[in-house]
């Protein structure tokens, strides 16, 4: 009995993160339209886009290989995988074991590899340069959040997602200038990371700057739902990612009863809608980057995990 | 376990050697020279909180010193010589951005590395002070070495004075009529420096000191 309902709050992890997605992005975008004092879509938007784009006809170009027809279920496939490993409402679950962050960071890495490859694959110039540009920007987030990681496992002593919450709630490192910085380029490697601007606009479809809409322009039909989906997904894994770690607060640590997951759902509810919030705002008060400034941009990243890293040492007294 | 008063004072230092690294990664004059000044005021609320935590009010002097003179009247004064050089617009050609960023992590271990092996007789804060410290001075001349217009040289050369009184008052402060020298020689330094732009501006018109090198000879390749 215990392990059927161990398993249920599994599931119930998994399957949230999944339905709630679209909804986010959707709340992302109203919010990123009022701003800009137009009305927006309403906020169930994406899901009946996804809905459509189901229903619609899939065209593949002639020359297309396996490789194009599998990519976008396999990133769809992995991407949830990790967006389902980060501790959301509680931590200690039946499958937290396998939440580690350095599996995460891979699990993202393998979906953008499979990405990257499909926009090579049809052979047109638009698929081709969007996968050198994302390569180019994940070779710089990459190593960044690889610092991030160190940080944070250095302060906590373990790369266990649902363990470095837990432990941050119920003994809290204090003042540290290293989770701040690892927190400031966990947003910069983020933004990077989901083609939101200043890296990339997530609302162009032609442009000659975009990064990830070049990457996908050759799908459709049910092809580019699974790509939406899972870019929807990406984006609930970092901002779940950056609710765990640096606001662990309200999560159902030990005590599994009805009212501390209840509180656990809602708490991390609030903090989503927070971080959806707040990423259209800093987006609409900066310009997008030229190209050649990428490098600029995700290198102040990497200083400040570098800076964070090199911080712990000195105060750990080496 | 660290206590509070240490995690404060690791605040204020690690965040005066974020505000290094900010001063080398800006390249927009107006906004380095607002570093600049934000980097002084975090030096003197670390400068007070030693003061707190040593129980040695003389190093509330240097506190006031620093804020007074560096966190006001410097910037102030550099604000103005930008008006009137009308360069408030300009944003700098920095040298290799990545490449620089990379030089200062990497100056960041060394000086960690280097006060490492003193163990005997020092606290941890002093320990600590002194490497964030030498971190900041060694940025600084980094600073200086990769800009090309005289008004940020000057900025690195007044962090890296930020650093030596950081270091000084990790060792248990220093003498207040060495801190007051220091101050003014600093004062002294910077009208120097003020009245030396001018001088480069009238006879080059432009305050990039690569015109110094051409003008020597030493660079023909751009005329």
């Amino acid at each position: 009995m215990a392990l059927i309902t161990d398993l249920g709050l599994q599931a119930l992890q998994m399957f949230l993160v999944v339905v709630i997605a679209p909804f986010v992005l959707g709340v992302t975008r109203k919010v990123k339209a009022r701003l800009l004092r137009r009305v927006g879509p309403p906020l169930l938007q994406p899901y009946r886009d996804l809905w459509k784009l189901m229903h619609k006809e899939a065209v593949i170009a002639r020359n297309a290989s396996w490789l194009y027809r599998v990519v976008p279920y396999v990133v769809f496939a992995v991407t949830w995988v990790a967006a389902a490993l980060v501790p959301t409402y509680a931590t200690g679950l039946l499958f937290s074991w396998s939440a580690d962050l350095i599996a995460l960071v891979a699990l993202l890495g393998t979906a953008r590899f499979a990405l990257a490859l499909a926009g090579l694959d049809v052979g047109t110039s638009f698929g081709g340069i969007g996968s050198s540009r994302e390569m180019m920007i994940a070779s710089l987030a990459e190593p960044a959040m690889l610092l991030i990681v160190f940080t944070v496992a250095l302060i906590a002593g373990t790369t266990q997602l649902s363990s470095i919450a837990s432990i941050f709630v119920s003994a809290p490192p204090g003042l540290r200038v290293s989770l701040g910085l690892a927190l400031f380029a966990l947003m910069f490697v983020g933004i990077a990371e989901n083609a939101r601007i200043p890296i990339d606009n997530p609302a162009t479809h032609l442009e000659l700057t975009m990064v990830h809409e070049a990457m996908v322009l050759e799908y459709s039909g049910r092809h580019l739902a699974m790509i939406e989906a899972a870019a929807a997904l990406k984006l609930m894994a970092y901002f779940s990612l950056i609710a765990c770690l640096f606001l662990p607060y309200g999560m159902a640590m030990t005590d599994k009863s009805q009212t501390a997951i209840a509180i656990g759902i809602a708490s991390y509810l609030a903090k989503i809608l927070m971080l959806a919030i707040l990423l259209p705002i800093g987006e609409t008060s900066v310009a997008k980057m030229r190209v050649f400034r990428y490098p600029i941009f995700l290198g102040g990243a990497f200083a400040a995990a570098a800076l964070a890293v090199f911080l712990l040492f000195v105060s750990r007294g080496f | 376990m660290p206590s509070l008063s240490f995690d404060i004072a690791h605040l204020l230092a690690g965040g005066m050697l974020v505000l290094s690294f900010v001063l080398l990664y800006q390249d927009r004059i107006i906004a380095v020279l607002n570093v600049f000044a934000w980097q002084a005021i975090v030096l003197s609320l670390s400068v007070a909180w030693q003061a707190v935590a040593q129980d040695a009010p003389h190093l509330l002097v240097t506190a006031a010193v620093a804020l007074v003179v560096k966190g006001f009247i410097i910037p102030t004064a550099l604000h103005r010589i930008v008006r009137r050089l009308e360069i408030h617009r300009e944003i700098e050609q920095v040298i290799g951005g990545g490449p620089t960023m990379l030089t200062g992590l990497g100056l960041v271990a060394l000086s960690i590395m280097l006060v490492a092996p003193v163990k005997e007789g020092v606290s941890i804060i002093t320990r600590e002070d002194l490497a964030f410290a030498l971190a900041v001075i060694l940025l600084g001349l980094l600073m200086m070495i990769t800009r090309r217009n005289a008004v940020t040289q000057i900025v690195g050369f007044m962090s890296l004075e930020n650093g030596l009184v950081l270091a000084a008052t990790g060792a248990k402060g220093m003498p207040l009529v060495v801190e007051f020298s220091v101050a003014f020689s600093i004062l002294i330094a910077f009208i120097v420096f003020g009245v030396f732009v001018f001088r480069i501006r009238e006879r080059f018109d432009t305050v990039d000191v690569g015109a110094l090198d051409r003008f020597r000879g030493e660079r023909r390749d751009h005329p």
